[in-house]
């Protein structure tokens, strides 16, 4: 059962204290630092569904969360939706589209489908960027009477940090919940060896597709509730390759595979690198810092953090996992 | 209607530079199975490597592919010292991220010296005029230079012999490695070589169009595209797809945005990869 | 006895090269089927073609009553059919038992988590394995390699099992060992259809035998009458042991 997990304990205590650490003091400049640590999670541990649990490079995967990011401001600020509404139809769609698209691509193996990958975010930014309705290259403003029905933008505020690290729990429970199901049996089998599982019985292309869709929803949540925070997107700043790339370095760092693991990469590299993009000295080579990083753990710890937790200290598994 | 032909003609010589890129990007893939992500990269570091060699000498930009070549051959050997030698034979995860974290550190670097913010390479070879269309000689000398290039490129795998023991261990490594070649030598010339046309295409491209250190992302996806039209690890046959893909690019600007071309390229990717698994050109086997 | 599977007129053609012409024959419930032949006689590929791996260019299976042709692999296991691979495929980043599970929760009888567990448990038990249940895969001698590939298999709860030269590679102990346990899979219920070139053991388990060779059966009869089969003995000459294996054998 989920619910005698330690770790599934951890998630709730670890949401708590983000709810509880910036209210304190009415801190908002922790605020500020908290959601950026809590979307990287959301990120991270989204992709590690794909990476960790299937064995597919998403190189693409800020995708969802562009996307998710401009059907939700397109319904809450042009059409006035209410946020959550809007939020959870953006994740509804993205998924969807995900499933489509997943179907098509996800007959691609291995390489082929990073590469793919690649091309759907090359893609939609292209397709965004001459879309009229989201104000092409433009993109979109939220206007400030969509802050009204929240009670104004300072609580909209508030309330937009409080939704994102709901979800940012349900993120952590999800892929603790499919690394303990018959599903994510499956998926770890398709990792190992996609061939065999097939001929054991497993699904492999129904679930793949599946995976890739679930793995799109919260991330397009996440996106609509930040771009709706942040007050406008645009088809650059909504599909960073960058940090689309950056996710990958989290997730191997903190440990692919493992929902701690990405939960720990998620949070130390949102640190590091927003340390690095405020100091005057190194904020020029956070990028370098990052890619020799990832070299470093590709090669010496490809486990991660958390795989060499597991090595120093093989209880721990039993705890974490 | 003249005015497709002279856009497809564009095309055509632009399409020769994509076809040189997509080479390099073909031979590694080819040969060690390695999917180099280091290519967008290389590509950005020959653009700027001709910025730099043509500021400082001021010679005909043409002739400086010769010393870039050289360089790019260097820096090739450095990297597959650094990132690829541990990962050949490994998950393709590993070769994936090991030459990504490459790319991330060539191009942060790049990012902090050159900013983000356009340069381009101040010469040009006078054009040609038929009728009322002037090609022009940029685009003419590139795509020549591309040609020769690839047709070098070809000679030596053909004839020299480094270049049979490359094709050898494309074909099978462990039969190579029986017959006595040293496969780690010959994956390490062969990487250099795919990183210094890499390079040598990015510095034509610098002659043609404005760049930036991100330019080279472009020519990577691109590269992609060729490669998997041509069929993997066939070095020549990436050189005439590219031309094709350059042809298809000069049929369709005059009608629609630039900005609609990578979705175009994209679903070209996919659809030639889920309808020909083995390229256009390759064979069907068991 | 009734038909558990009939193979009619199956081909596969490879570029130019006709892997497997032109093959019937069936299997009855409770048999043990022999598949023989030499080297590229398109035996692999006839049990790709059973079991949805390679579609028929032409031809026709059936399954325990239903038609199977151009099923993929994973719903041919739901209805009952499971195989082994001739070379072994563990899943390496997971234990014995996770191995085991996966072919418990997805096999015919599509078991839940809890369920597959206490199956994959029972099926270790039966193929001497449970005292390696949480050992990675990886780690294992290729003789239990072996073995979890047929308790894999087995824990799908199948009706047929197709086993892909399990005896290649063992020592005479672990080749005994595996003999006897084909025996009790039969003997509980479940038919066997089995690739083999350890000849003495195929012809002391086999009910009856089916030989291939340049992709087309040359005979299908009990062990005794395929020994003598004019056929049978020309397609392994050249192989001179063989044929005196053959005959000893019998």
């Amino acid at each position: 059962m989920i619910l005698r997990r330690p770790l599934l304990w951890l998630i709730l205590a670890l949401a708590a204290l983000f709810v509880w650490l910036p209210l304190r003091n009415h801190d908002v400049a922790l605020r500020e630092d908290l959601i950026l640590v809590a979307v990287a999670i959301i990120l991270t541990s989204n992709l590690n569904l794909m990476i960790g649990y299937t064995g597919y490079v998403n190189f693409g995967h800020i995708v969802f969360y562009g996307l998710g990011g401009y059907v939700g401001l397109y319904l809450a600020t042009v059409l006035n939706w209410n946020l959550i509404v809007a939020a959870l139809i953006a994740g509804v769609t993205v998924s969807v589209l995900a499933l489509l698209f997943g179907l098509g691509i996800l007959r691609l193996r291995g390489a082929y489908f990073a590469l793919a990958t690649i091309g759907v975010l090359v893609a939609v930014q292209a397709f965004v960027a001459n879309f009229e309705p989201w104000g092409r290259s433009t993109g979109m403003y939220v206007s400030f009477a969509s802050y009204a029905p929240l009670g104004g933008a300072r609580r909209a505020l508030w309330i937009t940090y409080y939704l994102i690290i709901g979800v940012m729990a349900l993120s952590l429970v999800l892929s603790l919940g499919i690394r303990r199901s018959k599903f994510g049996l499956g998926l770890f089998a398709i990792r190992e060896d996609e061939d065999a599982a097939i001929v054991l019985g497993v699904n492999a292309t129904v679930y793949k597709a599946i995976i890739y869709s679930v793995s799109a929803f919260l991330p397009a949540v996440a996106g609509a509730l930040m771009f709706f925070k942040n007050g406008m997107i645009d088809p650059s700043i909504a599909f960073e390759y960058m940090l689309s790339l950056e996710g990958i370095v989290m997730l191997m760092l903190g440990g692919q595979g493992t929902v701690a693991g990405s939960a720990l990469g998620g949070a130390l590299y949102e640190r590091l690198r927003s340390y690095l993009l405020t100091s005057p000295r190194l904020s020029e080579f956070h990028l370098v810092i990052a890619g020799a990083l990832l070299l470093l753990v590709v090669r010496l710890a490809p486990g991660g953090l958390i795989g060499w937790l597991y090595r120093l200290v093989p209880r721990s598994r039993e705890v974490v996992e | 209607m003249s005015g497709i032909l002279a856009s497809m003609i564009d095309g055509l010589l632009i399409g020769s530079v994509y076809g040189l890129a997509a080479m390099g990007l073909s031979l590694i893939w080819g040969v060690m199975d390695v999917i180099n992500l280091t290519h967008g990269s290389m590509i950005a570091l020959g653009m700027f490597g001709m910025y730099l060699l043509f500021s400082a000498t001021a010679s005909n930009a043409y002739f400086l592919l010769a010393p870039l070549i050289v360089v790019g051959l260097v820096l090739g050997i450095i990297v597959y010292w650094l990132a690829v030698n541990w990962v050949v034979d490994r998950p393709i995860l590993m070769s994936l991220l090991s030459t990504f974290a490459v790319n991330m550190v060539v191009i942060g670097l790049g990012t902090a010296i050159w900013s983000t913010s356009p340069y381009n390479v101040n010469f040009s070879v006078p054009g040609i005029t038929v009728g009322e269309y002037t090609f022009t000689g940029n685009h003419i000398a590139a795509a020549s230079s591309a040609v020769v290039i690839a047709l070098l490129l070809e000679l030596f795998l053909r004839r020299t012999r480094a270049g049979k023991a490359i094709r050898a261990v494309a074909d099978n490594r462990a039969a190579a490695e029986l017959m006595g070649i040293s496969s780690t030598r010959v994956l390490m010339v062969a990487f250099a070589i795919g990183i210094a046309l890499a390079m040598a295409s990015g510095a034509l491209v610098s002659t043609l169009f404005p760049f930036t250190i991100l330019s080279g992302a472009g020519y990577q996806l691109k590269s992609f595209v060729v490669t998997v039209l041509a069929g993997l690890g066939k070095p020549f046959g990436a050189l005439i797809a590219g031309v094709l893909l350059g042809l298809l690019e000069g049929a369709v600007s005059p009608f629609i945005a630039v900005s609609w071309i990578p979705l175009i390229e994209f679903g070209l990717f996919v659809v030639v990869l889920i309808a020909f698994p083995r390229g256009i050109f390759g064979k069907a086997t068991a | 006895m009734t038909a558990l599977l009939e193979v009619q007129g199956v081909s596969k053609r490879f570029g130019g090269l006709q892997a497997v012409g032109d093959v019937s024959f069936t299997l009855q419930e409770g048999e043990i089927l022999g598949l023989i032949g030499p080297n590229g006689a398109g035996k692999t590929t006839l049990f790709n073609l059973v079991n949805g791996v390679y579609k028929t260019d032409t031809g026709s299976i059936i399954f325990s009553g239903k038609n199977i042709t151009g099923r993929s692999p994973d719903q041919v296991v739901h209805l009952g059919l499971a195989r082994t691979h001739q070379i072994v495929r563990p899943l390496n980043g997971m234990s014995v038992l996770e191995n085991v599970i996966v072919g418990a929760c997805y096999g015919r009888e599509y078991q839940s988590l809890r369920a597959a567990r206490a199956t994959a448990l029972e099926v270790l038990e039966q193929v001497g394995m449970a005292s390696r249940a949480n050992s990675p895969a990886h780690s294992l001698t290729l003789a239990f390699k072996k073995r979890l590939e047929v308790a894999r298999a087995l824990a799908a709860r199948p009706k047929l099992l197709l086993l892909d030269e399990v005896l290649a590679g063992l020592n005479p102990t672990e080749i005994a060992q595996m003999i006897d346990l084909i025996r009790k899979i039969r003997d509980s219920g479940v038919s066997v259809f089995m690739i083999e070139h350890v000849m003495q053991a195929i012809m002391n388990l086999s009910d009856r035998i089916l030989v291939l060779n340049l992709g087309h059966k040359i005979a299908e009869a009990p062990p005794a009458e395929v020994v003598k089969n004019p056929d049978v003995v020309e397609a392994y000459l050249g192989f001179p042991d063989i044929v005196d294996k053959l005959r000893g054998a019998s």
